[in-house]
């Protein structure tokens, strides 16, 4: 065998107290095309991003063409003729295709854009890319803007392409085209790497598959000698038990009803489509799902903050027994309405807290309209801050420190206490767990558990199988913002959660695999 | 009736001419994201450095050189203007300050700097009166030698000092610049989007010294031009008058286009001093006459946000700071 | 773009973070440095241009602010003005609505109690008179704040340049004014009604300009207490801090836009009142003389806190009255002030870095975010 396009040797990458990717060794040839598999946080991305120079390893080596190369920025990456297409799209909306490619390249000779288009319709023609170079980004659809990333990078001669989930955003037509764009580049003798956890876009598309998970290397295949099945248990790995105490639902009442829920974004992408389930009282409802695969914006239609196309939610009240439809409500009007919704985002810090407002202030944010009279009343609020200090053991100099100053962990304990504190009916966190230790994570796992043996109706969206097995009541599976099984917790497994999640309900052409 | 209309032009041009600097002189720094509302005041310094070069050369010399006189005022009035500029991409892109404060700070500085020294520099070499420099006045109000001869023609289009042309000049150069080449195209990029500039490998911090410190110099010249040619190196306090804010009006007008400037500013320029060549206006009907650049700027800025083109939208950075770490 | 020649990156010593916050104390050790350290750099400049003891100098100025009574309250005046002005302004920065037009709503706000001041005169009752002034001017500031607000919540129309354009239609329509109601044409007004004194603010214990510092200082108690104990004053912070939150608790975003400029205009509107009845009796294209701007930054370096306010109008104010009273005395232009005030501000808000940021050393080897 020929010496490899890249070779990582032992690369190791830790943030703070978390390690990113622990000893992975991986190789990538020329002409071939290698998947890089695993979940959300397994370290695919932030492996790929140390080839292309954004991180920088704290331990390993990285080989080009056999020799060692230190990439420290994404020029370097360049200069070793390796581009990464990045899931967010890094271009300038007004500029046209063409300008988009040119932009901070330091070419020889006079700049003329006709040239470059020509370049464009070049690269294009020999691959097959369908694009005008002079049209305006703004003007173009999410694959058309991709592909300007990925001429983008051939224009600067990359013979190594990394694609970081390409085909997250792309219809299954476009998908399709996509990798017959890909086929012919191989055939060019580049190397690809492609991240992605669609297994049948593994088998569809790769010519080997590289396994990580929670930042450790677990293997490589052949992709012709491997099924589904045994690449999801490479994935997701056996089960671990968690031991968080889950008693058994009582007394459940149908609590939130979702209906054919449909929404399209800003950018024209339909991002939930036919969303039913039955949120009940005295449950955890797990929603689990690959990221982007609709959890925010379902969560948001709930509360009032994403307008949706079609489709019903409709509340039962647990005072009046009545029926209350949320339809196109706004936050304000679903609380006068007598709705008892609480909600933990995801982005902590940009949506359910502010950061320059100290705790006090942090727990009027949802109470401060409560009373008459034109001024608030700052003392239910600072007793409530003092219990949730105490309570959940927040670490902090005292309830007068701006909430940006706190850590992560203790952060989420205060938006996660003052939810609880609105002694809701329904209870919506996103990755309550995201970024904490272990011991935070459990405190807040006891706190869900406790409010379901109230009867709140909770809504856990998350990220660890381990933890939705362990802790949720019943699992509801997204993927590409359809619903793909309402699963028994105490029954399912990893994979069968893992097959569910990468299944692409757009084109159905998985099922057939 | 000709004659009137033909003489309105000219008036309309020479009002223009300082408004076209400075507005080309912004557009060239709000294109990298700076929104300078310091430009006032650095169009101020522009004419009082410009002043006191040509002061300190005329007065120390029995016979001035006339083009001693042009060098040593204009780099002076570049000097001053860019040392202003710097004061503000130091303050803006290095200590990372909020651009308005900063900008309206740099006006009232430069607006004081400029009344101070105008109000003072006589008092500082012991003479009286006011200033008055008749030598360089004169070598910038020299015209093109032909333009008498043209007639009404010559001396509607062809009767200017060299600075009018100069201005036109670079609001062209500066269209090709943004438009034509790599450096305008990376600049562009930096005001739209700082972080997709950065990731491309674009040096921001240094796109956005150069271009402020140059727009600044250019707006500069503005201010030059009317202590020179249109004063005739005269200096009045307060004689500037709103001219600045005006050019950035401009910039909105002209929808961030130097080449829309020229036109633009000779609209706005007629549009400053059409009141006097209405017949039969009283003089508190040309006080309404007046708000009139102000008026359409404020409805451009509403047609533009209403329609939301995205070609006619300020850049999308503009007034913003980057920080490469708050991605 | 050859692939042999890679060049090694060229790393900076240091790089910048972001603090993480500093306890006020130090904050405002690094503020107090910094006005010194501008203190000592205006020395210097005065120094330069007046040879004299600096010392001295910053004793005229000194005198020239608090030396006679008459000095006092004339101070006292233009402090209580800035002060107005700048709580104003206040409310609508820190919801990050950049109103640069306060200049324009304070003139407007005058234009209109000098409507009636000069039309209806001595034929109503003072006491009448004066109030519809007030309601007139509170109304006109509304109107020109309301304007811009309006299409900012509609449209997102970009508000630091419509208020900005918004100040010379105020300026046109005050010049229209005066060109109406002067028939000589000489473009200055005098003073309205000096006979009758009829719109004219009565003096309060002798002192011609006590009601103006009167009212000021209870509304600086009033907008004290609006930031930071109402409930709208909370909305405004948290419109301001992040829209996403305001969404999330349910604010109706645009209408706090709208409510925050009706209150920033009208405290702009009775500047103008305080101006035109009780201070100027006349009306000129200079009634606001730059202190709309200035409001600004006197806002921003107290960081929006009515009662810091108090200090920064003064020290600006100080500066102005000072650099004017050595500018007399030693027969310069009375613009120093403003190359003073400028330098001062400069210097603040240059410190401000030195408390948002920290600079490290970089450690090579080490990287990432």
């Amino acid at each position: 065998m020929s010496t490899p396009a890249i070779e990582l040797k032992n690369i190791t990458k830790t943030f703070g107290s978390i390690t990113a990717n622990k000893n992975v060794c991986l190789t990538v040839n020329s002409g071939e095309i290698l998947s890089l598999l695993g979940e959300n946080g397994s370290g695919k991305t932030t492996l790929m991003n140390m080839i292309s120079g954004i991180y920088f390893p704290d331990a390993g080596q990285i080989f080009i063409d056999g020799k060692e190369a230190v990439i420290r920025s994404p020029k370097d990456a360049f200069d070793y003729k390796i581009g990464m297409i990045h899931q967010h799209f890094k271009l300038v909306d007004i500029f046209t295709a063409a300008e988009n490619v040119v932009l901070g390249l330091k070419e020889d000779g006079k700049y003329n854009i006709k040239e470059v288009e020509k370049k464009v319709a070049e690269i294009s023609s020999r691959y097959g890319f369908e694009i005008s170079p002079s049209k305006k980004i703004y003007e173009m659809s999410v694959s058309e803007k991709q592909t300007v990333e990925i001429i983008k990078v051939l224009y600067r001669g990359a013979n190594i392409l990394i694609l970081d989930e390409p085909t997250a955003v792309l219809t299954p037509q476009e998908t399709q085209k996509l990798f017959a764009v890909l086929r012919k580049m191989k055939e060019d003798g580049k190397a690809i790497v492609i991240i992605t956890h669609k297994l049948h876009e593994v088998l569809d598309i790769s010519d080997r598959v590289s396994v990580l998970r929670k930042g450790e290397y677990i293997g490589t295949l052949n992709t012709a000698e491997t099924n589904e099945a045994e690449l999801t248990e490479m994935m997701v790995g056996k089960k671990i038990s968690l031991d968080i105490n889950r008693s058994e639902p009582e007394n459940c009442v149908d609590r939130l009803k979702v209906e054919s829920l449909n929404c399209i974004d800003s950018d024209g992408v339909k991002v939930l489509s036919d969303i039913s389930f039955t949120a009940r009282g005295g449950e955890i409802l797990g929603v689990a799902g690959i990221a982007g695969s609709g959890q925010k914006e379902l969560l948001e239609a709930i509360a009032g903050l994403q307008k949706y196309d079609s489709g019903s939610i409709i509340y039962s009240d647990p005072k009046s027994g009545k029926d209350v439809n949320l339809k196109n409500k706004s936050p304000y009007q679903i609380k006068e309405l007598g709705v008892r919704l609480s909600f933990v985002p995801e982005d902590r810090l940009g949506m359910g807290l502010v950061g320059n407002m100290d705790i006090t202030d942090n727990m009027m944010l949802r109470s401060y309209r409560k009373g008459r009279g034109a001024f608030l009343k700052r003392n239910a609020p600072r007793e409530l801050a003092k219990t949730i200090v105490k309570d959940l053991e927040v670490v902090t100099p005292s309830i007068n420190t701006p909430i940006r100053r706190l850590s992560g962990g203790n952060v989420q304990k205060v938006l996660v206490g003052r939810e609880i504190s609105l002694s809701p009916s329904v209870l919506m966190t996103a990755y309550a767990v995201r970024g904490l230790d272990i011991n935070s994570s459990y405190l807040i796992y006891n706190l869900l558990n406790s409010q379901k043996e109230k009867g709140v109706a909770v809504i856990f969206v998350g990220e660890d199988l381990d933890v939705l097995i362990d802790l949720c009541d019943k699992i509801m599976v997204l993927s590409s913002g359809a619903v793909t099984g309402i699963v028994d917790a105490k029954t399912t497994t990893k994979e069968e959660l893992g097959r569910l999640m990468t299944k692409n309900s757009k084109g159905g052409a998985d099922s057939e695999q | 009736m000709l004659f009137t209309i033909a003489q309105f032009i000219k008036a309309a041009i020479i009002q223009g001419i300082p408004l076209l600097f400075g507005s080309t002189g912004e557009i060239i720094t709000e294109k990298s994201g700076n929104l300078n509302l310091g430009i006032p005041g650095i169009m101020y310094v522009g004419g009082i450095s410009g002043i006191i070069g040509g002061y300190l050369y005329e007065h120390g010399n029995e016979n001035p050189v006339p083009i001693l006189c042009i060098l040593i005022s204009l780099a002076c009035s570049l000097f001053g203007s860019a040392l202003m500029s710097l004061i503000y991409a130091f303050l803006t892109q290095t200590l990372k300050a909020n651009q308005n404060v900063t900008g309206l700070a740099l006006t009232t500085f430069g607006i004081g700097l400029g009344n101070f020294f105008g109000g003072s520099l006589l008092k500082f070499f012991n003479e009286s009166g006011s200033i008055s420099l008749i030598n360089t006045g004169l070598a910038y109000k020299k015209t093109l030698p032909f333009a008498a001869k043209l007639g009404l023609f010559g001396d509607t289009f062809l009767s200017f000092g060299f600075l009018a042309y100069l201005a036109v000049i670079i609001a062209i150069i500066a269209s090709l610049f943004l438009n034509r080449t790599r450096t305008g195209l990376n600049l562009r990029a930096i005001g739209e989007n700082p972080a997709t500039a950065d990731a491309a490998g674009i040096n921001i911090t240094r796109y956005k010294y150069i271009s402020t410190l140059v727009g600044g110099m250019i707006a500069g010249l503005g201010g030059l031009y009317f202590v020179m040619d249109y004063t005739a190196g005269a200096w009045t306090n307060n004689g500037f008058g709103d001219r600045g804010w005006l050019a950035i009006a401009i910039v909105i007008f002209a929808l961030w286009k130097p080449k829309s400037a020229i036109w633009s500013s000779f609209i706005f320029g007629g549009l400053y001093i059409i009141c006097v060549y209405i017949p039969g206006l009283s003089s508190a009907a040309k006080e309404i006459i007046k708000m009139l650049p102000y008026l359409v700027t404020i409805l451009v800025l509403i047609f533009i946000s209403a329609k939301k083109k995205k070609e006619h939208q300020p850049p999308a950075s503009l007034g913003l700071s980057y920080f490469r770490e708050d991605r | 773009m050859n692939s042999n020649s890679v060049k090694k990156t060229h790393e900076p010593l240091f790089h910048i973070a972001k603090r993480n916050g500093m306890v006020w104390w130090k904050a405002w050790l690094i503020r107090g440095i910094s006005v010194i350290i501008s203190l000592l750099v205006c020395a210097v400049i005065i120094v330069s241009l007046t040879h004299q003891n600096p010392l001295e100098v910053y004793g005229a100025m000194i005198k020239g602010s608090f030396g006679t009574s008459r000095k006092f309250w004339a101070m006292l005046q233009n402090l209580a003005i800035l002060l107005c002005i700048s709580l104003a302004v206040t409310p609508a920065f820190k919801m990050k609505f950049w109103n640069l037009g306060a200049e324009g709503q304070v003139l407007f706000g005058g234009l209109c109690s000098m409507v009636l001041m000069f039309m209806v005169g001595d034929r109503i009752p003072n006491i009448l008179l004066i109030l519809a002034m007030l309601v007139a001017s509170i109304l006109g500031g509304i109107i020109w704040g309301l304007l811009p607000a309006l299409f900012k919540a509609k449209w997102g129309t970009n508000e630091s340049l419509f208020t900005l354009m918004m100040n010379y239609i105020a300026i046109q329509l005050v010049s229209f004014a005066i060109m109406v109601w002067v028939p000589s044409g000489s473009s200055v007004m005098g003073l309205v009604n000096s006979n009758t004194r009829a719109g004219w603010l009565p003096d309060l214990f002798g002192q011609k300009y006590l009601i103006n510092i009167l009212i000021v200082a209870v509304l600086t108690v009033v907008m004290f207490v609006y930031l930071r104990y109402s409930k709208h004053g909370y909305e405004l912070s948290v419109v301001g801090e992040s829209e996403n939150t305001a969404r999330y608790i349910g604010i109706d975003v645009k209408k706090v836009i709208i409510r925050t400029m009706i209150l920033s205009g009208a405290i702009c509107g009775l500047s103008g009142f305080l101006l035109v009845a009780g201070t100027n009796h006349t009306i000129s294209k200079e009634l606001a003389g730059g202190n709309g701007f200035t409001a600004i930054m006197v806002s921003w370096l107290a960081k929006f806190n009515p009662v810091m306010m108090v200090l920064t109008s003064l020290i600006v104010v100080f500066l102005q009255r000072g650099a004017g009273e050595i500018a007399t005395k030693f027969n310069l232009n009375t613009s120093l002030a403003d190359i003073l005030t400028g330098i001062i501000i400069f210097f603040i808000i240059g410190c401000e870095f030195f408390i948002n940021y920290k600079i490290m050393r970089t450690n090579s080897g080490k990287e990432g975010k």
